[in-house]
């Protein structure tokens, strides 16, 4: 298996009813979302915490990304009249209920994209002036947004699989993305009832290796220092898959104890892979002793080789100074022979000051026009650049998008306390559809896992994935925090020098100068010059 | 570039009118001994006088900051123009294209609308109609031209309006111009003042900075009303130090004028100061900007440091220009060679 885990906790809510039912059953689906889904008009929400970024040339294809900070996007229902306070209220909500500073989502980090966020659940006409997207960089994930997301779960972190989430050990990891996904779906294949489907997401990576361990060897106590002893008793399943894969047909690499009760294969991210499955609800498992520690052994030395994956790109800040600077994207195809195209999501803050005349996308050597650009410039201290593109990517190629920017010099007030820190401008999205290395079959999708069925597939030969690229960090020039009063006084001096001048100028005349008999200090001046020989004043 | 050259000829024209203006008006008062009988080095001849309109020209198409200007593709070289051209409009002395100008230059930047009042003064002078608040032709005059502005005004207006379907261009184009939202370091005194503002008094401090453009115009038409070009030079130079944006452009288009004046250098009083500060401030802005945006071993303070002096030294430069026509004129009517009640060489002073 691959040197990481990530834990899938679903649990969904069933309610019978017709299309898009209020949700009013809180046996399983908590009350705080629910009445939230219901009183806002919402009809998917998607919201992730992540820390750190996932590193796609090491760790290989993510199952889900997110970007690092926060991230949310939500699809309102057509009844919402006035989207932009529905939007407010609900990110006030939110950052309520998950202890994270959603309620600095305003509209200088709001988008409304086009192409990129299509509704991963049941649509019906997706007029994209109902979606919103928001991303805050800048937002740190830790214990207190775990508790609140723990609190969700039917069993809370008692029973079942979430016993393992503490939070001393997931921290203390190189990548931690916690999210929540709403969304409505068919109850069935025959799409008779529709429910609402509430999907919290747990990705981790323990990377051992940075940690010094230096053998690859897992178990389940050394992840998480805890085992699993029951199993929840809302849950209808619950399931751990170990992902062992033999790489190039190799058998017998690797050995998981104990004995999985089944092992199961499905084609996940357009690639057949095998799982160990130990299904917690099945009697056999847990006669033994009471508690489940999963490891897993590696029979022979490994190379540290990951598959590449077929689509990954970086993003980086070129230039120099403080004055200009230049973004750039570079996406990478290593699909051998299948070119497919790639929607890229860009949202700068109005502050880095984007000249779209400097774009330029170049693959292999030569110009590559997108086939689709919707582009709205940003408004000073009101709303964010957006930059969408469709660009088809060649096989086995570079794509390389480059914008320049000017940054701009903001009042000293809407610098943040540490402003030489810089300013985060959040990740940018990359949605597609890559060509599958299996395809898939129509009865491999109902077979598929729970933790693969996030995204919908149309056809079985491609796969959609979304990816992130890092978020960059900006310096802008800063003015002097410790001026103002001087500053004030300084040019409020040179106006009134220029008032001065011109007053005397205006208001007075000329006069030929009578003699004066002099003051005291003329006459003592006199008394000295009489005294030293000089002809007096 | 293009434009550049026609403000040059614009301006030739326009120095070598007022030029032909200037000696009229100077053999008239002669004739009437409005001159007091020993200022006849004062008095401005033809031969000093031939070479002004092309030193102008030269003034304004060599000066480095037009130069700059033309080379970073500015707009401010087209603002000039329009300038340029209402100036010579007005000296010609046609009412219409003067406001046509004037209304053109106004739509591109609010503030050359002070340049009315010595617009309407010198096309008055040329009138002759007298200037007094009672006289009905004076207040008929105005009217006439204060409606070919306004109408102007509005048609150009409107024609913005019919290309664009909505009013938005008004608050995105004079809402910006007044109420300063960008604070991009320039030559001018505003962007660190407001960088610097407490919020509270961000609005305060905007009001008093554009009136403060705008409230010379009355003392000054007071004062000169019967100098109006020399009002419309010394307006010119409060707007290009004053307003919320300035650049070395607008420098340039003052600047150019100052030739016309070359007869006023006995009595400037601090002129060497005064262009040894303008001149090291030129050369010290681009080197305090590269050491604090590029090197970053200075900071802004530094950019702002040198701000202030370039607009003291152009405050100066101007109060300079003023008091030296001003002692000028007097002289002119009181004599050159002043004596006091006891027959010695007397001082004059500002009372």
């Amino acid at each position: 298996s691959r040197p990481r885990s990530s834990l899938r906790v679903l649990s969904d809510a069933q309610h019978s009813g017709l299309t898009l039912p209020t949700v009013s059953h809180y046996r399983l689906f908590p009350k705080a979302l629910g009445r939230l889904v219901a009183a806002l008009g919402v009809r998917e929400l998607h919201l992730a915490l992540t820390q750190g970024f996932w590193r796609t040339r090491y760790w290989g294809q993510p199952p889900l990304q997110a970007p690092a900070g926060a991230e949310l996007w939500v699809w309102f229902q057509p009844t919402v009249t006035d989207v932009d306070k529905a939007w407010k209220e609900l990110s006030n909500i939110l950052s309520g209920i998950f202890c994270a500073s959603l309620n600095f989502i305003d509209s200088t980090n709001t988008v409304i994209p086009t192409a990129s966020f299509k509704p991963l659940g049941l649509a019906n006409g997706t007029d994209h002036h109902l979606l919103r997207y928001a991303v805050l960089p800048r937002e740190v994930v830790c214990t207190e947004n775990l508790t609140p997301w723990k609190k969700l779960l039917p069993c809370g972190s008692k029973a079942g699989l979430a016993v393992l989430l503490k939070a001393e050990r997931l921290f203390h990891s190189s990548y931690h993305s916690q999210a929540v996904h709403i969304r409505p779906i068919c109850r069935d294949a025959s799409c008779l009832a529709v429910s609402w489907e509430l999907r919290q997401t747990l990705t981790v990576v323990f990377d051992f290796f940075s940690s010094g361990q230096g053998k690859k060897d897992w178990s389940l106590f050394k992840m998480f220092s805890r085992t699993l002893t029951d199993t929840c008793p809302l849950a209808s399943q619950s399931k751990v898959y170990v992902d062992i894969s033999p790489k190039n047909k190799e058998k017998e690499l690797l050995e998981v104890s104990p004995a999985p009760t089944s092992v199961h294969e499905a084609i996940v991210q357009g690639d057949k892979k095998t799982y160990a499955v130990y299904d917690l609800l099945s009697p056999s498992l847990f006669n033994t002793s009471r508690s489940l520690n999963v490891q897993l052994k590696w029979k022979r030395p490994q190379d540290t080789e990951m598959p590449i994956p077929t689509l990954h790109a970086q993003r980086y800040v070129g230039g120099y100074g403080l004055q200009t600077g230049e973004i750039c994207t570079l996406i990478y195809n290593t699909h051998p022979y299948r070119a497919f195209p790639v929607i890229l999501l860009e949202t700068v803050p109005w502050y880095l000051r984007l000249y779209v005349h400097t774009l330029t996308i170049i693959t292999k050597g030569k110009e590559n026009k997108p086939s689709y650009i919707h582009y709205q410039p940003a408004q000073d201290r009101r709303r964010p650049h957006l930059l969408e593109m469709l660009i088809q990517l060649p096989a086995n190629s570079v794509t390389k998008i480059t914008i320049q920017f000017e940054r701009a010099l903001l009042k000293w007030t809407e610098y943040p306390p540490d402003p030489n820190h810089g300013f985060y401008v959040g990740s940018s999205v990359l949605s597609a559809l890559v060509p599958s290395v299996t395809a898939m079959k129509d009865m491999d999708v109902e077979q598929s896992p729970l933790f693969a069925s996030l995204f919908p597939s149309s056809d079985g030969s491609s796969y959609f994935v979304r990816l992130y690229t890092e978020p960059l960090l900006v310096n802008l020039p800063t003015p002097d925090f410790s001026m103002p009063y001087n500053v004030i006084c300084l040019t409020c001096t040179v106006v009134a020098v220029c008032y001065g001048s011109f007053y005397n100028l205006l208001t007075r005349t000329f006069h030929v100068e009578e003699p004066s008999r002099g003051g005291l200090a003329k006459r003592l001046a006199n008394v000295i010059r009489k005294l030293r020989g000089v002809p007096p004043l | 570039m293009i434009t550049d050259v026609l403000t040059a000829v614009a301006l030739y024209l326009a120095i070598q009118d007022f030029n032909k203006v200037v000696f009229k008006k100077q053999k008239l008062l002669i004739e009437l001994d409005k001159y007091a009988p020993d200022v006849a080095e004062l008095i401005q001849t033809p031969m000093e006088m031939h070479y002004i309109p092309l030193k102008v020209a030269l003034f304004y198409l060599l000066n480095p900051y037009t130069v700059m200007s033309c080379v970073a593709k500015s707009t401010c070289t087209i603002n000039n123009s329009v300038i340029a051209f209402f100036i010579l409009a007005t000296i010609k002395g046609s009412a219409f294209l003067s406001a046509v100008f004037l209304a053109l230059a106004t739509y591109q930047s609010l503030y050359p609308l002070t340049l009315f009042a010595p617009a309407l003064l010198y096309l008055l002078q040329r009138q002759f109609i007298p200037i007094k608040l009672k006289s009905k032709s004076f207040w008929l005059y105005t009217m006439q031209y204060a409606s070919l502005y306004l109408c102007s005004l509005v048609v150009i207006i409107c024609l913005s309006f019919f290309l664009l379907n909505s009013w938005d261009f008004i608050p995105s184009v004079y809402g910006f111009i007044l109420s300063v939202p960008d604070l991009t370091p320039n030559i001018g005194l505003f962007w660190y003042f407001f960088a610097e503002m407490f919020e509270h008094f961000s609005l305060f401090f905007v009001c008093v900075f554009q009136i403060n453009v705008f409230f010379y115009t009355i003392p000054l038409a007071i004062k000169l009303k019967e100098h109006p070009v020399f009002f419309m030079f010394v307006q010119l130079a409060i707007i290009s130090i004053f307003k919320s944006y300035p650049t070395v452009g607008d420098v340039a288009l003052y600047m150019a004028f100052l030739p016309v004046w070359s007869h006023l250098y006995r009595f400037l009083r601090n002129i060497f100061i005064l262009s040894c500060v303008l001149i090291f401030c030129s050369f010290l802005f681009p080197v305090l900007w590269h050491l604090w945006i590029y090197a970053g071993s200075a900071n802004s303070n530094f950019y702002y440091a040198i701000t202030l002096t370039f607009n003291i030294g152009q405050i100066l430069l101007i109060s300079d220009y003023f008091y030296a026509f001003l002692r000028r004129e007097y002289y002119l009517t009181h004599g050159l060679h002043l004596t006091r009640q006891d027959g010695t060489e007397a001082m004059l002073v500002l009372k």
